[in-house]
Formats: structure tokens, C-alpha cells, sequence
């Protein structure tokens, strides 16, 4: 199995790592052409601005757009990821893929000074919780009718999927914990039985 | 579950974001707006860019709160601002002001010139300056949660963040093939803490995020400094002190996202106009060299 990680900006290497040690192939991908052969890709945290007026410069959501158009293709977008993969976004909004049929606003829990740590139930993982970081996080404000919700903190989904898409609010790739990689995985290798 | 605040973990985090990118000085929102607009990860709040605080003389120190206020309502990426080193009651004011990174910078003048700030006793993140390896794992063991290998600020000439960064690289290879008995030596050496140089040794890296500051003032600047292993860019006085700081500051962050393609490095720096006018090191006395601060 082979994963892309978009790597225009932000967490790549640490992504690569996780990817990696999940038991996965992962390649970067900096332009259209290194999406070919990849099962799935993963869009890291970093600053969704700029990895979105990025993107679109070098032709990448159009790419993956099509590519998601002509087949599943599983797509996990974490923190700024998340924020790429929303149909919408409140208040300034950049170049995104726009795929999943979310809202969501960016900064939503204010500047790094409330950013924060809490270990996170995530059921589907198992009873330990997760590590999660939450850094200059979005949220979710709201969720279309075929997205299901994975986690939630305060109240609030920070970790949800829609067919072939997962999004988290919060960073999986800043602890040893692999688990949402593993569990991204899963999805990708169900996925390419059910193509064939 | 108890949220935590302020941990090393989200502290190191936000420059681990910041990876790959370009932060860059501004002094008015519309500049802000601009460094947005052309791409960069988080901008730096400043009342003068390193050139001017040069040419002005006398103490510079932590921005009117206004400034930064004003840089905060303009842009939705990070906003970092400077203080003086030492000086943690300007680091108090930023951190009311909630900025997400603060700069203990020796472009400032220098409030204390034995200590610096204890940076654990914040909860807002620090970025500091270094020359060479001991000098970041000292910043590091204070609490700062990046670093920046210095060059000369305000000079548009890059040599000194060249020298700093192949210092820091050329370091962490010795300490990387030190054998494990006699890293303790090595650390008196390098009078820097023991864990953090066995932690050095381990990564084959510095723990946190390293980006490269000072003296870049043209997009093969910044791709140079990315091919020495720097993880992103600071852009000082380079891009708006630049002839055309729109398109230098777009040539910047393209030129460092693709910094190991030529290609795109040749056709980001055409046609952009003067990059800012440079300063030879031979010319500045020991008084003018910002880099000798706080070491």
C-alpha cells in the first residue's frame, strides 16, 4: 500500500514517520504527478492559507479533485488538512478540496495560548484513550447528513468521517501513538477490495 | 478530560507547523496583509525591520502594544513578536496580548546581559537565537521551544547564517559520532546540558524546530539556507525593504517550498525587481554586530 502526504508545508516528516511505522509505503507530494500510484493521502497540519494558495498554484486540488471525482480515494486531513477537505469554511476562507460536507471555522479555540493536550476517547479505537494536541485547532460547526462522528471533546466533534474521507481537528502525529494511521490504513485497504 | 495548557508538547508544536515556511517582519497591517497574501506561514510584529533599528542606533526595544494589536486584527496566521533578551516583563506584556510566538531576540537591545528569560515560567512559546549548538541547547534547556540560527539582521548579506547553520550542522555530526562515554566531556565543551546533547545524539538533530534568520534577502537565499537543513525561513529587512515587496515576498515562499528545484527558483526570481541593498560584514564594527548579543 502506498500513501502520499502532501508535502507543501507543516508536519511531513513526522506524517511520513507515522505513515511508515503504521506499516504503509509513503511518498511526498509536492506536485500532480507524485499522486500517481497512491492508494490514499494524508494533508498534515500547518498553515491552511498557504498550504491551500500552494496547492492550487501547482494544480494539486485540481488533481486530487479528479482523482476523488473518477474513484474513492481515501483522503485524511488533519487540523489545516481539515480545513482543506471542508465544503465550508467561516470567515476568511483559502483554496481548498472542499470534499466533505462539513462547516468549519479556523482558530476556532484562539491563538496558541489555548492551545492544548487531552487524552481523547476515541471508541472505535479501543478503551485507551488518544494523545491528542490541539494546536491552533478548527472546529467542526457543522456536519452533513452522511458524516459520522468519531470523537468528541467538550461537547464538540474533533474527529469524523464521510466514506473514503477522515478529518481531525487535532494532531495524531505528535505522540508515539499510530493508531488513527492504522485506522486510516484500514479504510484505504478496505477500500482497494472494494474496488476490486 | 483535563485540557493542558502551555506544555512543551504544544509549545514545540506550533514551530513544528510553521515547518517549510516563511515568517516574515512587518511593521503595519497592510504589510501584514501582504506577507499573507503572499504566502507566509506567520509574520512578525515589529515597530522597525532590522535594517531601520540599524540605521536608527540607540535601544530598540519590544514593539507599542498597538502595533502588534493591529498586525493580530489584520492576518489569521501566527503572529510572533520581539522582545529584549532578558526581559521578561515586555515577554508578559506579549503574552497578555496573546501572540503566538515570542522572539527573545538579539535584534533588540539587550535588557540583561547575564540571564535570560526563564521561558518555562510562560505559557506562550519562545523562539531564540543561536550561533552554534551549545548555544541553542543553552535556549533550549531555558525553555525555548525553536530556534533560529542567527546571521547578521539588516545586512541583506546571508554569509553569517550560512557560517552559523553549518556550525550548528557540522556539531551535531561530531556529537552524533561521539561515542555515548564521552558525550559528558563533549557537553562541558559545548557548556551545554548532558540529556539535551544525548537527545542530539539520538535524533541526529536538534529536538526542535531550527529555522535560519538573518541576512536573506533573495528567493536563492532562502533555498540556499533550505538545502544547508534549515527547516523554513525568517525574512527580515529582505522583503520589505526590497524594491517590489509583493513579488519578493511571493518568490521567497515558492522558492523555499521548491528549494531543491532550480527550475523553479530561476523562474520565481525573475523579473522582481532589487532585492534590498546588502552590507559587507568587514564594514560593521564590533558594536554593530547584533550576533555577538546574548550568547
Amino acid at each position: 500500500m502506498k500513501i502520499g502526504v502532501l508535502a507543501i508545508q507543516g508536519d511531513v516528516r513526522e506524517h511520513l514517520r507515522h505513515t511508515q511505522r503504521a506499516g504503509a509505503e509513503a511518498v511526498e507530494v509536492r506536485l500532480p504527478r507524485d499522486l500517481d500510484g497512491t492508494d490514499g493521502l494524508i494533508i498534515p497540519g500547518g498553515e491552511s492559507t498557504t498550504i491551500g494558495m500552494l496547492m492550487e498554484e501547482y494544480g494539486l486540488i485540481e488533481a486530487i479533485r479528479n482523482r476523488a471525482r473518477s474513484s474513492a480515494y481515501p483522503i485524511y486531513g488533519t487540523c489545516a488538512g481539515l480545513i482543506l477537505m471542508a465544503k465550508n469554511v467561516i470567515g476568511k476562507s483559502p483554496a481548498r478540496l472542499g470534499l466533505m460536507d462539513i462547516d468549519a471555522s479556523r482558530n476556532a479555540y484562539g491563538r496558541q495560548i489555548a492551545s492544548f493536550e487531552v487524552p481523547l476517547p476515541v471508541p472505535a479505537l479501543g478503551g485507551t484513550p488518544f494523545p491528542a494536541v490541539f494546536i491552533r485547532a478548527p472546529k467542526i460547526q457543522r456536519m452533513g447528513d452522511g458524516v459520522m462522528a468519531l470523537a468528541s471533546h467538550d461537547g464538540e466533534v474533533v474527529m469524523a468521517e464521510q466514506g473514503p474521507y477522515l478529518v481531525s481537528s487535532f494532531h495524531p502525529e505528535m505522540s508515539e501513538d499510530i493508531r488513527i494511521h492504522q485506522y486510516f490504513l484500514e479504510k484505504v485497504e478496505k477500500l482497494a477490495r472494494v474496488r476490486q | 478530560m483535563q485540557e493542558q495548557r502551555g506544555t512543551y508538547n504544544v509549545k514545540s508544536g506550533l514551530a513544528e507547523m510553521l515547518k517549510g515556511g516563511v515568517i516574515m517582519d512587518v511593521t503595519t497591517p497592510e504589510q501584514a496583509a501582504i506577507a499573507e497574501k503572499a504566502g507566509a506561514v506567520a509574520v512578525m510584529a515589529l515597530e522597525r525591520v532590522p535594517a531601520d533599528i540599524r540605521k536608527a542606533g540607540g535601544v530598540a526595544r519590544m514593539a507599542d502594544p498597538r502595533i502588534v494589536k493591529s498586525i493580530q486584527e489584520a492576518v489569521s496566521i501566527p503572529v510572533m513578536a520581539k522582545v529584549r533578551i532578558g526581559h521578561f516583563v515586555e515577554a508578559r506584556v506579549l503574552e497578555a496580548l496573546e501572540v503566538d510566538y515570542i522572539d527573545e531576540s538579539e535584534v533588540l537591545t539587550p535588557a540583561d546581559d547575564q540571564y535570560h528569560i526563564d521561558k518555562w515560567r510562560f505559557e506562550v512559546p519562545f523562539v531564540c537565537g543561536a550561533r552554534d549548538l551549545g548555544e541553542a541547547l543553552r535556549r533550549i534547556a531555558e525553555g525555548a521551544a525553536m530556534i533560529r540560527t542567527k546571521g547578521e539582521p539588516g545586512t541583506g548579506n546571508v554569509v553569517e547564517a550560512v557560517r552559523h547553520l553549518r556550525a550548528v550542522n557540522s556539531q551535531i555530526r561530531h556529537v552524533v559520532a561521539t561515542p555515548e562515554s564521552e558525550l559528558a566531556d563533549l557537553a562541558k565543551e559545548l557548556r551545554a546540558p548532558l540529556d539535551l546533547v544525548k537527545q542530539v545524539k539520538e535524533l541526529g538533530r536538534l529536538p526542535v524546530v531550527n529555522f535560519s534568520a538573518g541576512g536573506v534577502a533573495t528567493p536563492a537565499d532562502a533555498a540556499l539556507m533550505m538545502q544547508l537543513g534549515a527547516d523554513g525561513i525568517f525574512v527580515g529587512s529582505g522583503v520589505f525593504k526590497s524594491q517590489n515587496p509583493e513579488k519578493t515576498a511571493r518568490a521567497v515562499v515558492r522558492a523555499t517550498l521548491h528549494y531543491n528545484d532550480p527550475k523553479v527558483i530561476a523562474e520565481v526570481s525573475e523579473d522582481i525587481g532589487e532585492a534590498m541593498p546588502g552590507l559587507e560584514m568587514a564594514t560593521l564594527e564590533a558594536k554593530d554586530r547584533m550576533q555577538d548579543r546574548g550568547i
